[in-house]
């Protein structure tokens, strides 16, 4: 085949692929369709991938296919980890993805330097410092998140300024690099000034605002893919970046508009630090209430609401919680679960381990259905939540999550909170829920509980 | 020049599109699609491929191999991952209840 022929085949097989890519994300919208969405994704890249190998510029297969073997054999086990482990695998996979951008974008400017064009250089500026700098940001979230690393938030004094000049620094010398793309001596200064910026990112973090970190980071990892398609004059490229980044940043408002905070202020803000002064633990009396109370109160229900967090998920307790589902959908309670657009630590977290629990996806609401439905609901059963059901989020102007859109858990006829201990949640603010007379404190660890919740209305049923 | 500007609309438009398009995603969906988007943007492994192959210097071909590795384990670990979390999705028995 003339090189003619061959790059008109490759352009021909991209185009399809991007057409595949826009299905896959256009199928993904409802459960249904959403496999056929997957395969659509699988042929898309199967495709972009023959068509590349036709390239006429490879010369050896040797390390192209080293490389695809050892990818299959590291990605086969990240696509086996347990569903309770995605968030840090989903973090670990944006630092990989930014790596191999990082990466490509090093090499393309050793192979072009000193004649690099001004666009193209700034182009692979911004790959290289968005990749690197995801690169470290995500290797910490991960970290975070497996919990390696410390998730409260590390801060010190000046922590912004430092990273502020840090970035400033990065773009200043992309800069020169694109008016002297020669001075390749800048290069590696460029990476690793990307590299400790990301690592600094993230360390002021905790583990509640993983969700918008990780969708800011999934934005980045797609931008610096955009930024490398016009390194490359690759329009297949620009069309996945440009979708990636774009997902991720819907994702990103999304979770920031659900803590009613910013960008910015998720990113400088350390959330954890600046609560400590409105820690004020008074004690007031509140209803406790037993297994067997709780379990009787849910039978006698005709409609629950349970309300999942991340204790839910440190618990492992979900597979009970379906258990309960089941035991009191068999006697005719209609259960429903009312999901926090930030519950857990990454967008749609619960989602996934209830739908492992198989619990039916139609019994899952979103923040608006089940704000609608909490009026009419018996008991509203909060398990592993705090401060996204924390009533002074609406009307107390001297809370810090003042304003926050929350559950509103408190418009249930009767709530029972199943909570370790009386201890403040992660933006250590008491919740008014737990004095309230209509609300039962269950104290205990989730999976305990639900357990002999289950066990005392399975031998009630055999009693029957 | 046509060739950036060519491209600029190219991005333009698929940011738009894909705005479009994730917006009708359901919330209920929004792990899987975190990791079927992170599999789609290990598309880079077509600029890897390239670069690994094309022997021009050790340091570029052992950069463009070990990107090759890195966006290859994101493709197979992700539509992996994707396909698993979607499995486990599955409708109530009776959809026109409560």
């Amino acid at each position: 085949m003339s090189p003619e022929v061959t790059s008109y085949i490759i352009e021909v097989a991209y185009i399809c692929a991007v057409a595949l890519f826009i299905l896959s994300l256009r199928w993904l919208s409802a459960p249904a369709s959403a496999r056929r969405g997957v395969l659509a994704g699988e042929i898309g890249m199967g495709l972009a991938i023959a068509a590349t190998l036709l390239h006429h510029g490879i010369i050896s297969y040797q390390w192209i296919a080293i490389a695809l073997v050892v990818g299959c054999v590291v990605g086969v086990p990240l696509g086996m980890v347990p569903m309770t482990a995605v968030p840090q695998r989903t973090a670990l996979s944006h630092a990989f993805g930014a790596l191999a951008t990082a990466m490509v974008g090093t090499a393309e400017y050793y192979i072009g330097v000193p004649n690099i064009p001004r666009f193209t250089m700034s182009a692979l500026g911004i790959e290289v410092i968005l990749g690197s700098l995801t690169f470290t940001a995500s290797l910490m979230a991960a970290g975070k998140l497996q919990e390696v690393l410390p998730q409260r938030p590390i801060t010190y004094k000046g922590q912004n300024v430092v990273n502020l000049s840090l970035l400033a620094g990065a773009i200043l010398i992309a800069i020169t690099l694109v008016l002297h793309p020669e001075m390749s001596y800048l290069f590696p200064i460029l990476i690793i000034i990307s590299l400790a910026f990301g690592f600094l990112m993230v360390i002021p973090i905790g583990g509640a605002d993983m969700p918008t970190v990780i969708s800011l980071l999934n934005s980045y990892a797609g931008l610096s893919a955009a930024a490398m398609g016009f390194v490359l004059q690759s329009k297949l490229l620009i069309v996945a970046g440009a979708l990636d980044g774009s997902s991720g940043f819907i994702l990103s408002v999304i979770m920031s508009r659900a803590m009613n905070r910013s960008f910015t202020n998720v990113l400088f803000g350390a959330f954890g630090q600046v609560q400590e002064s409105a820690v004020k633990i008074e004690q007031k009396p509140v209803h406790s209430a037993t297994a067997d109370e709780a379990g009787a109160i849910l039978a006698a229900a005709s409609s629950v609401m349970v309300v999942p967090g991340y204790g839910m998920a440190v618990a492992q307790a979900q597979h009970r919680v379906r258990e309960l589902y089941d035991l009191l959908s068999r006697r005719g309670v209609s259960v429903r679960f009312a999901i926090h657009p930030v519950a857990g630590r990454m967008p749609g977290h619960m989602n996934v381990l209830l739908a492992e629990a198989d619990v039916p996806y139609d019994k899952l609401l979103d923040m608006d259905e089940a704000n609608l439905e909490f009026p009419e609901v018996d008991v509203a059963l909060v398990i592993g939540a705090n401060d996204v059901t924390n009533p002074a989020a609406r009307h107390d102007r001297s809370s810090p999550i003042y304003g926050m859109p929350i559950l509103d858990v408190d418009k249930a006829h009767t709530v029972m909170v199943i909570k370790r201990g009386m201890s403040p949640g992660f933006a250590g603010i008491d919740n008014e829920l737990y004095y309230t007379p209509k609300t039962l404190m269950l104290f205990g660890d989730a999976k305990a509980f639900v357990g002999s919740i289950v066990r005392e209305l399975s031998s009630n049923g055999a009693a029957h | 020049m046509s060739d950036l500007m060519s491209n600029l609309y190219v991005l333009v438009l698929a940011a738009f599109l894909g705005f479009e398009v994730i917006r009708r995603v359901s919330p209920l969906l929004h792990t899987p699609l975190m990791s079927l988007t992170n599999a789609l943007d290990a598309i880079a492994v077509v600029g890897a491929i390239v670069i690994a192959g094309e022997q021009r210097g050790t340091l570029a071909t052992v950069l463009g191999t070990l990107a090759v590795a890195a966006s290859a384990s994101n493709i197979v670990g992700g539509f992996l991952i994707t396909d698993r979390m979607l499995k486990m999705f599955k409708a109530g028995p009776k959809t026109k209840s409560s």
